[in-house]
């Protein structure tokens, strides 16, 4: 369907990179400089997510912190001032009852293991680790094997050259990997502990940031190979690829409907059909299977996965985030409705502050991923000399130098003593040191916050003395 | 105890604007009656409202009505003006359910049940409820009896963040 979609009309609209002209567009009295405006409008939108995304993980770094650090009074903050007395309205009072249980029993549960933990004999310790490093082998066997194949049917079908048969047998390959490594993740579900929970949404993580850096990857090869000498001058091969932009920008559309279809077909077709098998079939097997618990985690890395698409494609197809926009609207609704509807409560309360830290940092991970392969296409790979606004430059980034060298030379001299190494290193420098500064501050305010712990534990127990 | 202790410890007086917003409140429940035979509408929602009626309650038939001297010293009692000692004064005559002086583990045991609401399938079970008991009591008895006098109490709660802006009630 995506196929029939973003080959036809939509591939010569302003969805696609290929729109884009090379000239400057008269407004009114002045002239827009499109090209520069195109590659200062990524850069502006990248930067910008990149700061308030920093400032979010910053924020939730700091409350993690606080959160930890009083271990002391816990029990009794939450059970003496527990209670706001300014609730009113019953549902709020509900509410309010719920959110305090499952605080105080998420509470007791995480001591509880952590006593367990410190009571494992050596036997059980071996016997844990061990399997931890064998489950730890198969998977990284599977992702191994996973991106192998991926490669070989690209190799594959570049032999064959056939165009389509390559995008979709190549998706579905990563779909199929994807899915099938999750499965397997979901599985295993003995590891239940915070620092655990950490280590097995980390591969997750990595299984999916790591497809869609694979078939970058690929497509890349493909478009730099060069077979025969025609080609050289261009740098890139132009014969099958005469708008490459646009051809990455295709697939990232692509992946991001097929993302969308693939929510909406398992919500339809997996989740509503388990809760019906469950209600009214009483086989012990289904009984087993039981109803579906909401992952906050699972979802949670599907949107970043959705998110990270929409960054490294919005260079090449600018309109992506506005697609992504209503699709992640429409995601929302149809989550709530699975949600409500087909879910039981999980059977262990999960506390949320510290997952918050944990996927803003995967979010900024799956950002900074995402600098990469537009770094590479921007700076590395000759824009196509057929479409787009960089039709006349070598690469895209070129248009800055060019204009760069049309303001006066003051700024000129300035601007390249910025970039120059002379001023670099001194920056360089000088930073190193203010970070040492900070790690040092942090490290006696550390032992300070232990001081004064031992002190109040003094404290309290100096009236027993007496 | 209770108006000694009032007199004592003399209840700080509501700001200023809050008169009008008291006696309005007050004729809501009861235009003619000089007392409340149940709990302001504030305290509708209030797992503690029946041990805060007890508490402030100074009538002789032991019904827990409230005149409206009471409802003056409850709302004082919660304001912002409130100094944290009365207020944890006051928490602690609140939470003690059995009236003897110090929270024992059948206080807290009630207190708790309070907190997480009402029916069955919203209390702890009762490993959880001796484990929370066991912490509560390892955090704040210092003198290793059993239960929480006022002068542990108070100083657990001192060092509490969210007690001042929890206890208290805004018109």
């Amino acid at each position: 369907i995506s196929t029939s979609f973003s080959q036809g009309f939509l591939e010569v609209t302003s969805l696609f990179y290929g729109y884009y002209l090379v000239d400057a567009v008269l407004i009114s009295i002045t002239k827009y400089n499109l090209p520069l405006a195109y590659l200062l409008a990524t850069f502006a939108y990248l930067a910008l997510n990149f700061l308030w995304l920093l400032k979010r993980s910053v924020e939730g770094f700091k409350q993690n912190l606080v959160h930890d650090a009083d271990p002391f009074q816990s029990y009794c903050n939450k059970v003496f001032a527990g209670w706001d007395f300014c609730i009113t309205d019953p549902n709020a009072a509900r509410l309010k009852h719920r959110s305090l249980l499952y605080e105080l029993q998420t509470d007791l549960q995480e001591e509880r293991l952590r006593q367990k933990i410190a009571e494992r004999t050596m036997e059980e310790k071996l016997r844990i680790y061990s399997l931890r490093v064998f489950i730890n082998i198969i998977v990284i066997a599977i992702l191994s094997g996973c991106f192998y194949s991926i490669y070989r049917v690209t190799v594959f079908s570049q032999e064959d050259s056939s165009v389509s048969i390559r995008n979709d047998t190549r998706r579905d390959l990563v779909k199929a990997g994807d899915y099938s490594k999750r499965n397997y993740c979901e599985r295993v579900k003995y590891l239940n502990i915070a620092p655990f929970m950490f280590c097995l949404s980390s591969r997750c993580v990595f299984l999916r940031l790591a497809s869609i850096g694979v078939l970058l990857f690929s497509l890349w090869s493909q478009i730099s190979d060069c077979r025969n000498d025609k080609c050289e001058p261009c740098g890139y091969n132009y014969e099958l690829y005469p708008c490459w932009e646009s051809d990455v920008g295709r697939e990232m559309y692509k992946l991001m409907i097929f993302d969308f279809i693939v929510i909406l077909a398992v919500a339809l077709f997996v989740d509503f059909p388990r809760k019906l098998l469950v209600t009214h079939c009483s086989w012990k097997l289904v009984q087993w299977f039981g109803h579906k618990e909401f992952e906050i985690s699972n979802n949670v890395l599907e949107i970043i996965y959705g998110q990270t698409i929409c960054w490294i494609g919005t260079f090449f197809s600018p309109l992506l985030p506005a697609i992504a926009t209503i699709k992640y609207f429409i995601v929302f609704y149809v989550k709530k409705i699975v949600l409500i509807h087909t879910c039981k409560p999980a059977a262990r309360p999960v506390r949320a502050s510290g997952s918050n830290f944990f996927f803003l940092v995967v979010l900024l991970i799956g950002l900074l991923l995402a600098f990469v392969p537009l770094g590479v296409s921007i700076a590395h790979i000759p824009s196509s000399k057929a479409c787009g606004p960089f039709r006349s430059f070598n690469t895209s980034w070129e248009v800055i130098p060019d204009t760069i060298l049309q303001f006066p030379t003051a700024l000129q001299h300035i601007l390249f003593g910025l970039t120059s190494e002379a001023f670099a290193v001194p920056l360089f420098v000088i930073l190193c040191i203010i970070m040492f500064y900070v790690i040092a501050l942090d490290r006696a305010h550390k032992r300070v916050v232990e001081q004064l712990r031992e002190q109040l534990v003094l404290v309290r127990s100096g009236p027993a003395l007496y | 105890m209770g108006d000694e202790a009032v007199a004592d410890w003399g209840i700080c007086p509501l700001p200023e604007q809050q008169p009008q917003a008291v006696c309005a409140r007050w004729s809501q429940h009861s235009p003619a009656q000089p007392c409340l035979s149940h709990s302001p509408v504030c305290l509708q929602a209030n797992p503690f409202q029946h041990r805060i009626c007890r508490v402030f309650s100074t009538s002789d038939t032991r019904d827990d009505s409230m005149s409206f001297e009471d409802f003056l010293d409850m709302l004082s009692v919660f304001s912002d003006s409130a100094t944290s000692d009365i207020k944890s004064h006051y928490a602690f005559r609140i939470f003690d359910f059995d009236e003897d002086g110090t929270l024992g583990r059948k206080d807290l045991e009630q207190l708790v049940n309070c907190l997480t609401g009402q029916g069955e399938e919203s209390r702890l079970s009762s490993e959880e409820m001796e484990q929370l008991i066991q912490n509560i009591l390892e955090e704040s008895d210092i003198d290793k009896d059993g239960t929480i006098n006022l002068s542990e109490f108070q100083h657990v709660v001192s060092r509490s963040p969210d007690f001042a802006s929890s206890f208290k009630i805004v018109l």
